[in-house]
């Protein structure tokens, strides 16, 4: 509070000058979490069956494809660009994966070479972008169709089931005697990978930079086409690591996996907070984005309403929070600079409002 | 202090559009579970391929029928998208409020097997219904018709259609179908011991594609000047056949009949284009279904080979080998009695 009543009459940046508590607490990320908290409790209290822990287990094992890919696809969007073939890209990795594994690979290996394809599925992505300097959304909209037309034509409408049971039991293994799925170990673990990556590492700010201002960016030292091209290889990887868990969770390899699952993602990471012009946007607030639809979801099912309904409530709720963020943006701003006119009018205000 | 305002409103905004939806369609649906019981070991949740699909809707309205006459809860919920994946959360849901009994109409043979182990494990007990499981993943099959019947009543139908004698010919789906080709072999079968004066000429393949298979009935009737009949059984060839027939010169010359809906084929059947087809009735398929889930549920059959029990309307079924449960033979529609269906 010291600082801020010392520089009072000449700050420019009153957000930096806020106490550490409201930095932390009083931010978009908070306010999602916020509310993902809320809802829980509620949905704890007034819906039937959701207090049980078995809850926890299926929401985990639920939302981990979409939680994985909301991970690199927060980075590209915050670049500016976007990714739509990542629910392709699971039905691909899903049917290569069990067609190598059909013809006699070993599992690992087999799930090594689908994960490698993957990457280079990603990286066509990233090529198209960087290179040619195409548009991603177009871009990505070819791909999409491209990869799971490969996908659905390599296996038809047949699926492939022969899987070892001990690769699905491990998938769907439980920690202990509780309900928290094994998965939710190296869940966390990649969480906390992209947060310090997107958070504390120069590559991070990059591409934060990237989606601020690309020139500006450039001017700086940042290599924003090399970063992009990164960040796509990455999300067809990781996409591709979801299809693997499609594979395993299910014991089937089809390529109709995951369809119309990239608009999931997306719509979880907006709600997340992350801009979708880029530039803006934080891993905790994804994370919490990701829970707060599944758990939406888990609730309204469990309450008995249809999954027409259900998609019905999750695009307006979706709308709401867009709405709000910019609304609020846009007011925040008229505040702004009507709190820049008022100091700079009586530069003394606030000190003495503290000192009574 | 400002800031403060502002960020706390954007919560307050959330959480109220949030609630808003919450609260209003909650009260809307009417189907809420509000009051029905952490563990109801009665009731029975239906959970079709896919929602708004008219032949599901159809079975539901037996399902419901059957547990109003039991006097026990029934519900329906189900995926939008006929995806395995999708169908998972429905059947974790199930478990998760601890349904009595869940009758699925399963979208993949294994890929629903683990959520399916997780709710019987929870204490639900597992129908299949029109689209099976591998038999470890559930209680009991019940099957709207087997093979041998499937492929019987259509023979019976060309025969009694062109005078047992002449020549056919069968218009399929995808040439690597399961259930067409069984279908169309015991055909092959059941017209060599009982009607031997009916030549099978030719089988081709429409692939499920209206255009495709409009083309290979307009190919079947070029090559084979003589043919006298034709059985499609699938209820996407069957109505493109009849849509070609009734345009041509073939219409009440060539014989016409297979598996297809009521709703598709009702106007070939006023039009005299189409004398008579054949398809299990969705809605008894529910209908048993309901009564062999409570019949779990409730304890008084455990699925095994040889146990019976009553079905309403339907009388007494039994369970049959690998707890499968057949409906018996397929509802033959004609003129008289197709408009008493709508599916």
């Amino acid at each position: 509070m010291s600082l801020l009543t010392e520089k009072a009459p000449v700050r420019t940046y009153a957000a930096h000058a806020r106490p550490w508590w409201q930095r932390t607490l009083m931010t978009r990320d908070s306010a999602i979490i916020a509310l993902l908290v809320v809802v829980w409790t509620y949905a704890s209290i007034a819906i039937l069956n959701f207090s049980d822990p078995i809850t926890v287990y299926f929401l985990v094992l639920d939302i981990a494809p979409i939680l994985l890919i909301a991970l690199p696809m927060t980075l590209i969007i915050i670049t500016g660009e976007i990714d739509l073939s990542v629910a392709s890209v699971v039905g691909l990795s899903s049917v290569l994966f069990g067609v190598l594994h059909r013809e006699g690979l070993p599992i690992v290996a087999a799930m090594v070479l689908a994960l490698l394809a993957c990457a280079v599925a990603g990286a066509l992505n990233g090529v198209l972008v960087t290179r040619y300097g195409l548009p991603s959304l177009a871009v990505t909209i070819g791909t999409m169709a491209l990869f799971r037309g490969i996908a659905v034509g390599a296996l038809g409408t047949t699926a492939i089931t022969d899987w070892p049971d001990a690769w699905g039991d491990l998938v769907q293994a439980r920690i202990g005697g509780s309900q928290i799925p094994l998965m939710t170990i190296p869940l966390v673990v990649l969480i906390v990978v992209f947060a310090v990556v997107l958070h504390f590492t120069p590559f991070g700010r990059g591409i934060f930079a990237a989606g601020l201002s690309k020139d500006a960016a450039r001017f700086s030292g940042v290599n924003v086409d090399r970063t992009k091209l990164i960040l796509f290889t990455l999300s067809g990887l990781v996409s591709g690591l979801a299809g693997i868990y499609f594979t395993l969770r299910y014991g089937s390899a089809r390529g109709d996996n995951a369809t119309g699952m990239e608009l999931q993602v997306i719509a979880a990471v907006l709600l997340g907070g992350v801009s979708i012009f880029g530039g803006r946007g934080a891993i905790p607030g994804v994370i919490a984005g990701v829970v707060l639809i599944g758990t939406i979801g888990s609730a309204l099912r469990l309450d008995g309403l249809s999954a027409n309904l259900i998609q019905i409530i999750t695009g307006v709720l979706l709308i709401a929070a867009v709405i709000a963020a910019s609304v609020l943006g846009w007011t925040g701003r008229i505040v702004g600079t009507y709190r820049r006119q008022q100091s700079s009018d009586e530069p003394s205000s606030k000190n003495s409002k503290k000192s009574e | 202090m400002t800031s403060k305002f502002r960020r706390a409103g954007s919560a307050v905004a959330i959480v109220a559009a949030l609630g808003l939806a919450l609260s209003a369609c909650g009260g809307g649906s009417g189907s809420g579970s509000d009051g029905e019981g952490g563990g109801d070991t009665s009731s029975i949740t239906f959970i079709p391929k896919n929602l708004g699909n008219p032949y599901f809707d159809a079975s539901d309205a037996g399902g419901k029928k059957a547990a109003d006459e039991i006097g026990t809860t029934w519900d329906q919920v189900g995926p939008t998208e006929s995806t395995p994946d999708s169908q998972v959360s429905f059947i974790n849901t199930a478990t998760q409020q601890r349904a009595g009994a869940l009758v699925v109409s399963a979208n993949d043979p294994t890929a629903i097997g683990d959520a399916l182990e997780e709710a019987r494990n929870a204490g639900t007990k597992v129908v299949t219904m029109d689209s099976d499981t591998e038999p470890q993943f559930r209680d009991v099959f019940v099957s709207q018709a087997d093979a041998a019947g499937i492929a019987k009543s259509q023979v019976d139908l060309i025969a009694e259609q062109i005078g047992d004698k002449g020549e056919i010919a069968i218009l399929s789906a995808a040439a690597n179908a399961t259930n067409q080709n069984e279908w169309i072999k015991l055909m092959e079968e059941e017209l060599a011991a009982n009607h031997p004066d009916i030549k099978l000429v030719d089988t081709v393949y429409g692939n499920d594609d209206d255009q495709t298979s409009f083309d290979k009935t307009a190919g079947l009737l070029q090559s084979h000047p003589n043919l006298k009949g034709i059985i499609s059984p699938t209820t996407v060839g069957i109505a493109a056949a009849a849509r070609y027939l009734s345009d041509s010169e073939y219409k009440g010359k060539v014989a016409l009949t297979g598996l297809g809906t009521p709703n598709q084929m009702r106007e070939y059947i006023k039009d005299g284009t189409v004398k008579s087809f054949a398809l299990w009735d969705p809605e008894q398929l529910g209908y048993l279904a309901a009564y062999a889930a409570d019949a779990l549920a409730s304890g008084d059959i455990e699925g095994k080979e040889g146990d019976t029990f009553e079905a309403g309307d339907l009388g007494e079924y039994t369970v049959g080998a690998d707890g499968v449960i057949v409906l018996g033979e397929p509802t033959v529609f004609e003129e008289s009695n197709i408009d008493d269906f709508d599916f």
